[in-house]
Parts: C-alpha cells; sequence; structure tokens
C-alpha cells in the first residue's frame, strides 16, 4: 500500500507539488507552470497573449498589461527553476494576429526569457500559426521520454500525455465559503494543465468536457492559491 | 390664484388649495425654479404639477421641437406610474386637453420610439431612460419644448450614482431648453442646501452657489412613538427580535393595517415566519422584499391596498412615496439604523397630515435599545441626518460623456463647462475631465497602445464623435448605475430525492437570490425564502431549483442588500446617552442594570472619548475597541488594527465587528503589551493607518476588487451581464479581480482606480468615517486592562463565529481542503 501514499506535502511551503505522472517526477508550481526536472525543461499552457488588445479592438478597452504580466509571471517561474527549455502548449497567443499587436518593450523582455535557452511553441487552435517575430521553434506536438505534449487533449481514455486547451478550474465549498479557482487534473496516466494567461478564465472540470477525458473518478486535482498550490479532495469539488 | 377651470375643481370637491401649492403656482409664473419639502400627506405631487397643468390647459403655445412640456423624474417606475394614475382624475374631470405618458424599461419599443417624435405633453419617467433619452440624435428635437422638469423623492435620488447621472442629464436637458425650470419634491431633510443648489446650473461653480427658492411645509402633528415593552428581558446580541414576536403580534391584531418594517431581506423572512408560527387567529400578514419575484410582490401591493392585509412584512422596498392602503401602524424590527430612515418609514402610517403617526420600536438587542432610544429623540426634536455633500463619480461622468457622443460630436471645452453646471460635477477639473474622456475613448491607459482603437475621433473644428455606431448600441444595453449583484432565479420543483432535474420540471418562480448567497449553499440545505422554507436541490443554468421542504430549523438566507450602518448623527446621540447615567432610567431595567454594572467593573466613556478594553478570554487575548461608527467603518478598522497588531509581534488570530464595537483576539497579551509600554494606542489608532497600511490591505480587500467591478460596470469598461448570455460567460469572460489586479500592478494611477477608491472611502469601506473617527479620538482614548470579559463587551463576543468576516482566508481555505485530503490518504482518520 505505500506506493499509493502520496508523496511529501510542505504545505507551509507550497509554492510547488510533486506531481508523478506515468512514472516520472515533475513539480507542478502555483502560477500554472509544470517543471519537469530530468529534461530541466519548463512547461506552460494557454498563455492566451494580447488578449486585452483583441478585446480592445472591439470596442471593449480591458488593460493592454496582460501579455506585460503573463511574461513577468513566466520570467519568476523559469528563474526559479531556471529552466533550460521552455515548452508552451498552444494558445499562447489569443488570435492570429496578436503577435503584431505586442508592445515592443514586451517582445524585448520575451527576447531576453529566450536567450541560452531553447523554446518551443506548439501551435493551439487560436494560433495555428506562430509568428517568426516571436523566436523559438514551433511544433505542433513533442514527444519526450514517451510523453506526449500537445494542446488538444486527445478525446478516450489515452494515456501518456501532457495538454491544455480546457483551462481546467475546480470549485471548491469549505466552511460554508466558495473558492474558484484554475487547477491541474490528472488520472496518473495523462495530465490537462490550467491555463497561464493572465486573462484567461477557466471551466469547471465537473464539466461533462472532462468526462471523456478521465472517466468519474480517480483523478486527482491541485488548485492554484495566492501563497501556494493545493492537492484537493474531489469530493469537496462542486458544480457552478 | 387658481384660474378656472382650476378654482371650481377645488371647490367641487371641497378643497381649498393649501398654501404652498399656491408658492409653488406663483413660483413658476416668475420662473423660478424651487424645492418643496413636506411630509408626506401634504398634497406634495399634485403641489409640483399645479403649474404644468395650469401653463397646459391656458392657451398655445408655440412649438419649436415635439411639444414636450413637462418631464416627471421619479426613482421608481411603480411610482411614476402611480403619480401617472393619479394625474388622470383632475385632467379627466376638468376635461383639459394634456396627453400623459409614462416611459420605463417595461414600455414597448414601439411606444419607446413614438415618444421620441411624438411624446405627450407630461412624460413621467426615470433618470435612467432620461439618459437613454438623451443619447439620441434627435435629443434636441424632443426636448426642444420642455418648460418644467418634476423631480421627486429628490432626498432619495440626490446623493448617490443615480443622483449624479441625472445631475448630468439635468446640465444637458438645461443646454437643449435654457429656459427649463425645475421643481424639487422632497421629504424633510436635514441640509436642504444641497438640495436647492442641485435643482440650479452651477454656473459660477468656483465663487458662488445658485440655490433655488424653497418652499417648507410644516409637518403635522408629532410622531407617537413608543419602544415596545415586551415580557421577556431584551436578549445580549443578535437581531432578530425573536423574544418580543408575542407582543408584535399582539400590536398588529390591535390595529388597522401595520406595516412591519425590517433592515434586511434575512429579518424580513425570518420575522414573518415567526408571525405566521403564532399566528392564532389566521390574520393575513404579507410579505414584500426586492427578492421576491415582480408578480408576487404586485399581489401584495394589490392587497394591501384593497385593504385585505392586516400586516405585511418589508423592507426598504416600500420605504418610497407609493400609498398601499390605510395604515394606521408601523412597527420597526431592529434598530433604524438613521433618523431620517426612520421618520420616513413612520410617514408611511396615516396619510392624514393632523393626524399623529404612530410606531412602535422593536429592538433586536441591548446596544439597539440605545440606538432606538436615540432615535426616537432624534424623531420628536425632528432632526434628520446630514446628507453627506456629494463628490460627481468619475465612472458615472465616463458613461454620460459616452452617451453625449452617442447623441451628437461634442467639442470638449463645451461639454466640460456643461458637466461643470451639474452640483456634484461643480468641482470637476479640466485634467480629470479630459482623462476621463481619454478613459471613454481608448482606455486611459499610460501604455498608449488602444490609438487604432480609440471609440472617439476627431471631427470637424476639434469635436468628437463616435468612431462607429455600434458604440451607441453598446451604450444603450449598459446605461444605468445599478449594477445588481448577479441574480438567480428561484424555482419551485417536486423535491422527489434522487429525481434528475429537468429543464421539463419547471414550475412557479418565487423570486430571485444572490448568486455569491447561492454558490454557498450545500447539496439540500434548507433556507427560508418567499415566506416558505425551501430545500436546495440544484443549481442549472441561471436557476435555483428549490423544492418544498418541512425542516423546523432552517437555514436562513444570509443575502445582502439593505444592511445600512448606523448614521453618524445616531451614534452621536448614542454615545452622548451612554455617557449619561441620568439618561439610563428611561431605559429598560434589563439595560440599565447592565450599563450600571459596566460602571462597576471597567469604565463609561465619555462623549467624545473611545473606550478600548483588554482582557483575557478563552485562552486568548481580546482587545475590544467602542467607536460607536457603524459597521462598514468598523470592518475596515479591524483589518488596518490586525495588520499593525501583526507588525507588533501580537499574533492576531482574528475579529468581528457589529455597529457599536469590534473585537481583536490575540496570541499575544495585548493588556501586557500596553502596559508595559512595548505598544502604544496613541501609536496605533494614528491616522496613517489610512495610508500605507489601507494602501496594502486594499491590494487583497474583497470588498475593494466588488467596488472596483462595480465602477468597471457603470465606466463601461465590462458589459453587464445579460439574461441568456450568462452561461458562456462563465468560462469565456474572465472575471474583473483578475483586470484589478494586473491594473494594480501595471498602472497603478489609471483613472477607475482612483475612481473604485474614491467608492470605496464612502461606500463599502466606509474610510471617510473611519478618518473622521481617527480625528476625533486622538488624544481621547481610554485604555481599560480587565482580568476578564467586562459587560459591555458580552454582545460583540456573542457575535464571534455569527459573522462571516471579509478578509484574505482564501489560502486558509485551500490548506485546510488539502489538510483533509492529506489525512484521508495517509489513513489518519479525522475523528
Amino acid at each position: 500500500m505505500s506506493s499509493l501514499r502520496p508523496e511529501r506535502f510542505d504545505l507551509n511551503d507550497a509554492r510547488d507539488q510533486p506531481l508523478s505522472l506515468c512514472g516520472k517526477a515533475f513539480r507542478a508550481h502555483m502560477s500554472g507552470a509544470l517543471y519537469w526536472p530530468a529534461e530541466h525543461a519548463l512547461i506552460v499552457s494557454d498563455l492566451h497573449l494580447e488578449k486585452g488588445s483583441h478585446y480592445a479592438a472591439r470596442g471593449q478597452m480591458l488593460p493592454p498589461y496582460d501579455t506585460r504580466e503573463t511574461l513577468r509571471k513566466l520570467a519568476e517561474v523559469i528563474d526559479m527553476y531556471d529552466a533550460e527549455t521552455v515548452i508552451a502548449l498552444g494558445d499562447s497567443l489569443h488570435d492570429a494576429t496578436a503577435a503584431a499587436r505586442i508592445d515592443a518593450a514586451d517582445l524585448e523582455t520575451l527576447a531576453i526569457l529566450q536567450d541560452n535557452r531553447d523554446w518551443i511553441w506548439i501551435t493551439g487552435n487560436h494560433d495555428p500559426d506562430v509568428a517568426p517575430i516571436l523566436g523559438g521553434h514551433v511544433l505542433p506536438g513533442l514527444t519526450v521520454e514517451g510523453l506526449t505534449l500537445r494542446h488538444e487533449p486527445r478525446a478516450g481514455a489515452v494515456t501518456h500525455e501532457i495538454a491544455g486547451h480546457m483551462h481546467p478550474a475546480a470549485r471548491l465549498v469549505v466552511h460554508g465559503t466558495a473558492l474558484r479557482r484554475p487547477c491541474f487534473i490528472s488520472n496518473g496516466l495523462r495530465l490537462v494543465m490550467p491555463a497561464f494567461g493572465a486573462f484567461t478564465g477557466g471551466l469547471n472540470i465537473l464539466d461533462a468536457a472532462f468526462e471523456p477525458l478521465f472517466g468519474l473518478d480517480g483523478v486527482s486535482v491541485w488548485m492554484l492559491g495566492q501563497e501556494g498550490l493545493y492537492p484537493v479532495a474531489t469530493r469537496l469539488l462542486r458544480d457552478d | 390664484m387658481l384660474p378656472e377651470p382650476f378654482a371650481q375643481w377645488f371647490a367641487r370637491r371641497g378643497w381649498s388649495p393649501r398654501a404652498h401649492q399656491l408658492a409653488l403656482l406663483q413660483a413658476a409664473a416668475d420662473r423660478r425654479s424651487t424645492l418643496l419639502i413636506a411630509p408626506t400627506g401634504a398634497g406634495k405631487t399634485l403641489a409640483g404639477f399645479l403649474p404644468s397643468l395650469v401653463a397646459l390647459s391656458s392657451g398655445k403655445r408655440e412649438k419649436k421641437g415635439a411639444g414636450l412640456r413637462t418631464l416627471y423624474i421619479s426613482p421608481l417606475k411603480a411610482l411614476a406610474a402611480d403619480v401617472a394614475r393619479n394625474l388622470e382624475t383632475p385632467i379627466a374631470e376638468m376635461g383639459l386637453k394634456i396627453r400623459t405618458e409614462t416611459r420605463s424599461g417595461d414600455t414597448s419599443v414601439a411606444r419607446k420610439t413614438r415618444q421620441r417624435t411624438h411624446p405627450p405633453h407630461i412624460l413621467l419617467t426615470t433618470p435612467e431612460q432620461v439618459a437613454l433619452l438623451l443619447s439620441h440624435p434627435d435629443a434636441g428635437y424632443l426636448f426642444a419644448d420642455l418648460d418644467t422638469i418634476i423631480l421627486d423623492e429628490l432626498h432619495a435620488l440626490a446623493a448617490s450614482k443615480r443622483g449624479d447621472l441625472l445631475a448630468l442629464g439635468l446640465a444637458r436637458l438645461r443646454t437643449l431648453a435654457p429656459a427649463v425650470m425645475t421643481i424639487g419634491l422632497s421629504a424633510t431633510v436635514a441640509r436642504p442646501t444641497e438640495l436647492r443648489a442641485y435643482l440650479m446650473a452651477q454656473t459660477e461653480p468656483d465663487t458662488t452657489l445658485a440655490l433655488a427658492d424653497v418652499v417648507t411645509v410644516k409637518g403635522g402633528a408629532k410622531p407617537d412613538i413608543k419602544i415596545l415593552a415586551a415580557e421577556a428581558d431584551i436578549p445580549w446580541s443578535g437581531h432578530t427580535a425573536r423574544y418580543a414576536m408575542a407582543e408584535v403580534y399582539d400590536a398588529i391584531r390591535k390595529s388597522r393595517l401595520a406595516l412591519v418594517f425590517v433592515n434586511t431581506r434575512m429579518q424580513a423572512e425570518y420575522v414573518f415566519q415567526e408571525l405566521w408560527r403564532g399566528n392564532d387567529d389566521n390574520l393575513p400578514i404579507g410579505l414584500h422584499h426586492g427578492s421576491l419575484d415582480a408578480a408576487q410582490r404586485k399581489k401584495v401591493e394589490a392587497a394591501m391596498a384593497a385593504g385585505k392585509l392586516r400586516a405585511v412584512v418589508a423592507t426598504s422596498t416600500l420605504d418610497l412615496g407609493i400609498d398601499w392602503g390605510d395604515i394606521d401602524l408601523v412597527i420597526h424590527i431592529g434598530a433604524p439604523k438613521g433618523a431620517s430612515r426612520l421618520l420616513q418609514r413612520i410617514g408611511r402610517a396615516n396619510h392624514r397630515m393632523d393626524e399623529p403617526s404612530r410606531a412602535v420600536l422593536v429592538p433586536g438587542n441591548r446596544f439597539e435599545v440605545l440606538e432606538c432610544r436615540a432615535a426616537m429623540q432624534a424623531a420628536e426634536a425632528g432632526a434628520q441626518d446630514a446628507m453627506l455633500s456629494r463628490t460627481g463619480a468619475l465612472d458615472v461622468l465616463a458613461q454620460h460623456i459616452i452617451g453625449m457622443a452617442c447623441a451628437a460630436p461634442f467639442q470638449p471645452d463645451a461639454l466640460f463647462s456643461e458637466v461643470r453646471t451639474a452640483l456634484p460635477y461643480a468641482d470637476l477639473t479640466r485634467q480629470h475631465f479630459d482623462r476621463v474622456v481619454d478613459f471613454v475613448s481608448t482606455g486611459g491607459y499610460a501604455l498608449r497602445s488602444y490609438e487604432r482603437f480609440a471609440k472617439l475621433r476627431p471631427a470637424d473644428g476639434g469635436a468628437l464623435r463616435i468612431s462607429n455606431a455600434r458604440i451607441a448600441q453598446q451604450y444603450r444595453l449598459n446605461v444605468g448605475t445599478i449594477v445588481d449583484t448577479p441574480m438567480l432565479k428561484v424555482r419551485l420543483i417536486s423535491g422527489k430525492r434522487g429525481a434528475k432535474i429537468s429543464a421539463l420540471q419547471g414550475g412557479r418562480v418565487l423570486g430571485e437570490l444572490d448568486e455569491y448567497f447561492v454558490e454557498q449553499l450545500p447539496p439540500r440545505a434548507t433556507f427560508v425564502f418567499a415566506g416558505e422554507v425551501l430545500r436546495f436541490e440544484g443549481l442549472r443554468e441561471t436557476e435555483v431549483y428549490v423544492s418544498r421542504a418541512t425542516a423546523s430549523d432552517p437555514m436562513i438566507p444570509s443575502y445582502g442588500g439593505g444592511r445600512f450602518p448606523m448614521s453618524t448623527h445616531l451614534a452621536a446621540r448614542v454615545r452622548t446617552m451612554l455617557a449619561d447615567p441620568k439618561a439610563w432610567r428611561a431605559l429598560p431595567a434589563a439595560v440599565s442594570h447592565w450599563l450600571e454594572l459596566q460602571a462597576e467593573r471597567s469604565i463609561i466613556p465619555g462623549p467624545n472619548d473611545v473606550l478600548i478594553e483588554t482582557f483575557p478570554h478563552h485562552g486568548r487575548h481580546h482587545m475590544v475597541v467602542y467607536p460607536f461608527e457603524g459597521r462598514l467603518a468598523h470592518q475596515t478598522l479591524g483589518m488596518l488594527l490586525t495588520r499593525r497588531l501583526d507588525r507588533a509581534g501580537l499574533e492576531p488570530l482574528g475579529f468581528v465587528a457589529n455597529d457599536y464595537a469590534l473585537s481583536i483576539w490575540c496570541r499575544g497579551d495585548v493588556s501586557a503589551a500596553i502596559t508595559e509600554e512595548r505598544l502604544s494606542l496613541a501609536q496605533l489608532f494614528e491616522q496613517d493607518m489610512l495610508g500605507d497600511d489601507l494602501d496594502a490591505w486594499l491590494a487583497e480587500s474583497s470588498l475593494m476588487k466588488r467596488t472596483f467591478r462595480l465602477a468597471a460596470v457603470i465606466a463601461g469598461l465590462i458589459e453587464r451581464r445579460h439574461p441568456g448570455k450568462v452561461k458562456s460567460g462563465r468560462q469565456v469572460t474572465m472575471s474583473t479581480d483578475l483586470i484589478y489586479d494586473v491594473l494594480r500592478r501595471h498602472d497603478p494611477g489609471h483613472i477607475l482606480l482612483e475612481a473604485a477608491w474614491a467608492d470605496a472611502a464612502t461606500g463599502l469601506l466606509d474610510i471617510a468615517r473611519l478618518g473622521e473617527f481617527l480625528a476625533r479620538i486622538r488624544g481621547r482614548i481610554r485604555h481599560q486592562p480587565l482580568t476578564r470579559v467586562s459587560p459591555l463587551s458580552v454582545p460583540i463576543l456573542l457575535e464571534i463565529g455569527r459573522e462571516q468576516v471579509y478578509g484574505q482566508a482564501q489560502d486558509s481555505i485551500l490548506r485546510d481542503a488539502a489538510a483533509l485530503l492529506i489525512r484521508e490518504a495517509t489513513g489518519e482518520s479525522a475523528a
């Protein structure tokens, strides 16, 4: 039975938590990023850069700082792990013309982050092409050590997969107080990552859309807090 | 004075015109704007309309525009409809050729469109509709003949964001119809100057305040107010007044029609339930509050008017204007929180001026006894709460500017001058105005990346025009300053256990519940709503499904709305009463005994002092502060003191606040820290806490985020949630909290943060009042270390655990949930 015991959680310093997938060890971070120590690789999903300006073009003047904020968060977590490779799991750009709208200062930040580092953009439905101006390599998907990294999770009981796209979020009710937060969701064989972008919303993991991926039970959920990442008992989770 | 056929009509009814009605006619003849202050029952509305009716009935006047002569604006569409009905009688009986119509959100599109080109002579409507009418390009034609604007219940409108919007609308109406005259109708107010100035164009805002004339009708008989004498002792804490229900019922039994006022919807549900529980005579008792379905509310109103009810339990939804029947007693459950509110509510009883209105106050706890006495004294002295003079909100200005741009291209110079004629914006600087224009156009961000998406574009001669027609559509869908918390429909279904909820099952809609409340309902929880005990069956899109339950001890809804803090005026009276042992004799024995005990065991603070008690209790060290400044200011103070005590190493664990006091409990020994001079109370309560500490706390405060959301919606940054759009909204729309966080970090000087801050200062955080308190108590802090709980502190200590305190508890919730998981996973049982 001891193999079923969770690895040690430290709730006092909960900024990241151990997460294992098909026998490989990862660190899941409170920002929504996933670090793969063996590969020195940092994985993030659904940055949705320039979502603010996308809305602005339609008359809703949301703050133009979401790209800046997303890159700031990304820089922090890259620094923390000193990652050698960064993999963005698709929907890095909010729409097809987003790259052209990125502010020069933000482009420079991105270039600095990419310096001396392998940078891989995996394409998503929002960004089937990633403009060369953003640097890095562009791939439709990637397999590393038997694990496939792609944007959209394959339907059905697929294993050995890390994906994004779904923007998973969980809603928790404890002591009469409700809390809704983005989350990591995994059954030990596949993982769906939370959206990393500053202006991204979330879809409740109790929504029917998650059922074909994970079935009805045996999932683990880690919710993103302001001071840490917290594994949460699924029976505490609620519909919206 | 009164021309025909009016003189004859009055005579036929056996009336003679009242002095104030004639005074208003004279003022109108002299074209002078006037404020009429009169108690209910004085014929205020007729007085307001007489000048218009007389003018409209006497001969033809040349038409320059569409022919709309009089605009009547009321805070409630129901009141507008009621007044329209009442106008029909004199118009019909005198055979006047005057057309009157109402206009509200419910008016059909065809009628609304027709009203813009072929309006009636008199249009009765609400501030939002005025804003909409002014945003059309044909507004100039529509209002060209406008002669009189009547503003009803002005006291209820002026000092709010709605009042700001209306003031801006008035400014534009004066531009379109320069000769227009205003008539304000108001209940008695403490400082009529504000309202008189509100009615006028402030053409020289820097030097002189333009004031309308004022006509005051003295109140009739003094109200007859009593505090209910109950057999049971008044409880230490709580607001339900359960102890007095038998006596309340008895009072209802002895009256013709009693109006039972409460402060919150929760209390309304509770009191209604309790009254029916002991309703041995089967008296028809109704319920009326803002969450109930409109149809159900209308039924209760009609039954009242028809004399079919003996009592109605109501919240502030019945505060204003409309006559619903022959009410002869007002029962007020809980403290009235303000002298003006009490007078307003008492005025609902007996609409004949010469007979006293009868009212009974039912305090819910011991502190409320003091507050009820204070309110009674204030009412007897005819004292009113002073209305705060108001600085116009910038989010409302943003909405107005876009509305004006939708009507026609505007010259910024001209619009700025026009806006400054509105009283709330008389002090507006050009710099602020320009920043708001910039916000409307491009979001007003320091990072100027949205120029190419600008909503306002240069037109001829330096004017600005909207860049496309969609902007006008967007504006019209989002107009108004009332942003409700998201509400969910409550639908009754049959509650077979395990039955799957299907759309076909849909039964009657009972009303609406606050989304925040629903979010916290555990499955199958029971609660009281619409006067019934219901079980929560589930949530489906925007509807809450409930079934009838028989639970005898239901969990009670705590949905928001209607929780006013105690007014400054009443607070001062309460402090004075507390400081004067002679005044205690008038109080019930249990209460005066309680205060005597306090004098013996601790101290009674002077009227301008603040008492701070520190003592150990249940293994923790409490610090109880008694500012009497209202719940909102106390909550803010509690948050800030907690931060400071934390820095002082006293390890605060939590706090609780009510209208009178707050208590903070710590691990560290606060008494010792003060007496050993490690902690200085003077420094702890130094005004500088409103600087950095406040700023740091606000970064996290959920109250601030809520305030920001309201400002963002009003200013047009975020679109309102419209029915039907809600479902997709959930996953696609980001929450305004994210926007707030990003804006604070990357553009801390942004105008919308400034607007939200100003709102918070007077609204949910009541920083303005807290600032006044901190200034008042400098050098007047009286500290009393004790070895045990003091009598005065018992009520606040009893509230611990009952009140949910807003705060940064979010991660602790996650931590608890995680700890639970670990315990389960590692096989340690929680038992």
